[in-house]
């Protein structure tokens, strides 16, 4: 098992277009990292060019010591899982999870042995002797897998390996994976995984750490929790979290104390935030998850009056729909308390969690409100 | 197409007594069906009688031919067989069906293998020049053949080919044949790339990949392909006609010819027997690969 980097990775396509603008990740020994954006941000490219199924334009790629730019996969010491299977369709399960220790000429034995070890590991003994199209899609994929864990690579990628299961089979397969991941660990053969998804639930619950793609840059690489507590950015902070977070344009304004105005009201700012500011007044993105806006009475302080447009119900909360200038905001509040009476046409007051808005630069997105916050 | 479906069904009937409104609906549905499927014979039986008549008249007499329309011979005979493997040379039929096939074994093994090749080639590899010479590949699939039938034969002469069977099988060596190798291109244009991609990261070269996943994967079109050039093969007629010249080296296509001799009154009956074995080689041929045939020519091939 070893440690990958990539260094200013850059993937430009024969046609011209430029889907990697010089990367930089690293990702320790034994680290589960999930790669998470967008559609078209170029998630599977940066896999692929790590496999070495796309040729690198520019960078390099370093797999333990060595760098692999000039690598033919079968010799970079990685194995991949794809989205769709990628079974080979007229072998055998037993042959498609042996075909690459063949094809490294292992003596039969050893096969046999590692067949055995890893058909048992994810349960797939009983279908040893059937073809692939005999196989559910939770089967295949288990197959799959096997097909990555026989030949004991330095690093895995994972390429959506869920996304063509349906919901319940797809949590499953989440925890098998992350379990196999902790028992590799647990036995002192750690495995180094790049997982690409664009489920943020997927990202979230496997991920030792993630990172966040767009449009072929990072936005920002961190463990779950920072990622939720401290994006780096506006993107990053509407990406990660159900219902998205609120970003609502707002101005900052100092005279003497500080004030933000949005939507036409104007709110002190709470203590929580104000020691966290070190920038000058200005035009800001304000970024409110909808769990930490609290249901109060119109005209509270510190809160911004709204108007509700709409009230989900969602058996264990309530997401409120408040219309506050051009934007409209959508607050998670219990089924209790104040939630319960709101309806259509209301005028509520939502209070931000001071400890915990996030102001973004409004041109750069940058988010300003870290800075005395470690 | 009529399925079952079409059928009345019975098991309903028995349930609810039908109106008849439905009773109505249910005979004009069988009157339908029944028409179709008289149609259908009918339209069969006018495609296949030549077929029948043909293995019918093999068993005639001379006579009996030209005397009645009717396939069934009154009297079967074999005499058309056997003159008719006799030959009037010094070879008998035997001879000439191995020459067919010192011309088509080659082929189709050479055509198969080089097809492959150059349809993986384009198919999944980028190289410069790539588009021109496919547009030229296409190009070739557009030519008359008689176009280039005089400059292939002076080239053939050139080389001291002539009267030997390698004008004949050699072009399909390096894939010759455009159509082959654009219809095994379209069958592998269906097929992702994923098992390729698969390979390769279990270890697999280029040539690994081909042997051990794309040609498995490709073979309901192969085969297609081999059962294409078997038959046109055994039953092409020019092609020997214009190269080969010796009576001893005379396939199976231009044999059957040598009965028609304008020395002899024409033996039709041994003309016609030995058409009927011509033609069972590529019957067997084709009942055995029957299942991958179908496959193959329908397109797409691959099951999800
Ligand atoms: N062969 C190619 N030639 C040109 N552009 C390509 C090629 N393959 C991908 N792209 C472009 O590169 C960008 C990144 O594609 P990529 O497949 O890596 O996205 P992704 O993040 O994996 O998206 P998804 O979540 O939909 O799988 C896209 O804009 C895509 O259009
Ligand atoms: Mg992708």
């Amino acid at each position: 098992m070893a440690e990958l980097q990539l260094k200013s990775l850059e993937k430009k396509y024969g046609n011209g277009f430029k889907a990697v603008h010089g990367i930089d990740l690293e990702v320790q020994e034994g680290e589960f990292m999930v790669l998470v954006g967008p559609s078209g941000c170029a998630k599977s490219t940066t896999l692929r060019m790590i496999a070495g199924l796309e040729t690198i334009t520019g960078g390099e790629v370093r797999i333990g010591d060595n760098v692999v730019n000039d690598l033919v996969p079968g010799k970079r010491g990685i194995a991949m899982v794809f989205q769709n299977y990628a079974l080979y369709p007229h072998m055998k399960v037993r042959r498609n999870l042996s075909f690459g220790l063949k094809i490294k000429r292992q003596p039969k034995d050893r096969i046999e042995a590692a067949t055995g070890e890893v058909s048992g590991i994810l349960e797939i003994e009983e279908l040893l002797e059937r073809l692939p199209k005999q196989l559910s899609g939770g089967q295949a994929q288990r197959v799959a897998l096997g097909r990555a864990l026989i030949k004991q690579p330095e690093v895995f990628l994972f390429d959506e390996p869920l996304s063509n299961l349906d919901a319940k089979l797809r949590a499953s397969m989440r925890v098998r994976i992350t379990d196999l991941h902790k028992r590799l660990r647990d036995e002192g053969r750690p495995a180094t995984v790049v997982y690409v998804t664009h489920d943020q639930v997927e990202a979230m619950t496997m991920g030792d750490r993630i990172c966040v793609m767009k449009d072929g840059h990072i936005m920002q690489v961190a463990d779950p929790r920072t990622l939720y507590d401290r994006p780096a950015n506006a993107f990053v902070g509407g990406f990660i979290g159900m219902p998205e977070m609120n970003l609502v344009p707002a101005v900052l304004t100092r005279d003497p104390d500080l004030r933000l105005t949005a939507g036409g009201q104007s709110v002190a700012v709470p203590d929580g935030l104000a020691h966290r500011l070190g920038i000058p007044d200005g035009a800001v993105t304000m970024g409110l998850r909808p769990q930490h806006l609290t249901l109060v009475a119109p005209g509270s302080d510190g809160a911004f009056d709204a108007k509700v447009v709409n009230v989900e119900f969602m058996g264990h909360e309530i997401n409120v729909h408040a219309r506050l200038g051009d934007a409209v905001l959508v607050a998670v509040v219990p089924t209790g308390g104040m939630g319960a009476e709101v309806s259509r046409g209301d005028l509520i007051g939502l209070r931000p969690d001071g400890a915990r808005i996030h102001l973004f630069d409004a041109e750069t997105g940058k988010n300003v409100s870290l800075t005395n916050h470690h | 197409m009529v399925t079952l479906s079409d059928l009345p069904d019975q098991s309903r009937a028995d349930r609810t007594p039908p109106t008849p409104l439905e009773l109505k609906l249910r005979r004009q549905r069988r009157v339908s069906s029944a028409i179709r499927y008289v149609l259908l014979i009918v339209v069969g039986l006018i495609m296949v009688y030549p077929l029948l008549w043909l293995v019918g008249a093999a068993f005639k007499t001379n006579s009996e031919i030209f005397n009645s329309p009717w396939f069934w011979p009154a009297r079967p005979t074999l005499e058309g067989f056997r003159e008719g493997w006799e030959t009037s040379t010094p070879y008998n039929f035997g001879h000439f069906f191995l020459n067919s096939m010192w011309i088509v074994i080659p082929k189709v093994i050479g055509t198969a293998i080089s097809c492959t090749l150059v349809a993986y080639g384009f198919a999944r590899f980028e190289f410069p020049g790539k588009k021109i010479l496919f547009a030229i590949l296409i190009a070739t699939l557009l030519l008359p053949d008689v176009v280039t039938r005089i400059p292939q034969y002076l080239l053939f002469r050139e080389l001291g080919w002539l009267d030997t069977y390698l004008p004949l099988f050699v072009p399909s060596w390096v894939a010759g044949d455009a159509f082959f190798v654009f219809m095994v291109i379209q069958f592998l244009r269906a097929i992702p790339r994923e098992m390729e991609e698969a390979a390769r990261v279990d270890g697999a070269n280029t040539a690994q990949t081909l042997i051990f996943i794309v040609v498995p994967m490709l073979m309901p079109a192969i085969i297609s392909v081999c059962l294409f050039q078997f038959m046109w093969t055994m039953n092409d007629f020019l092609g020997p006609l214009i190269y080969i010249s010796s009576v001893e080296k005379y396939p199976v296509s231009i044999a059957l010819k040598l009965s028609i001799d304008a020395t002899e009154a024409f033996n039709w009956n041994a003309i016609l027997s030995m058409t009927v074995l011509a033609l069972i080689p590529s019957l067997v041929v084709f009942f055995l690969a029957q299942k991958s045939f179908i496959e193959g020519i329908s397109t797409g091939g691959v099951k999800g």
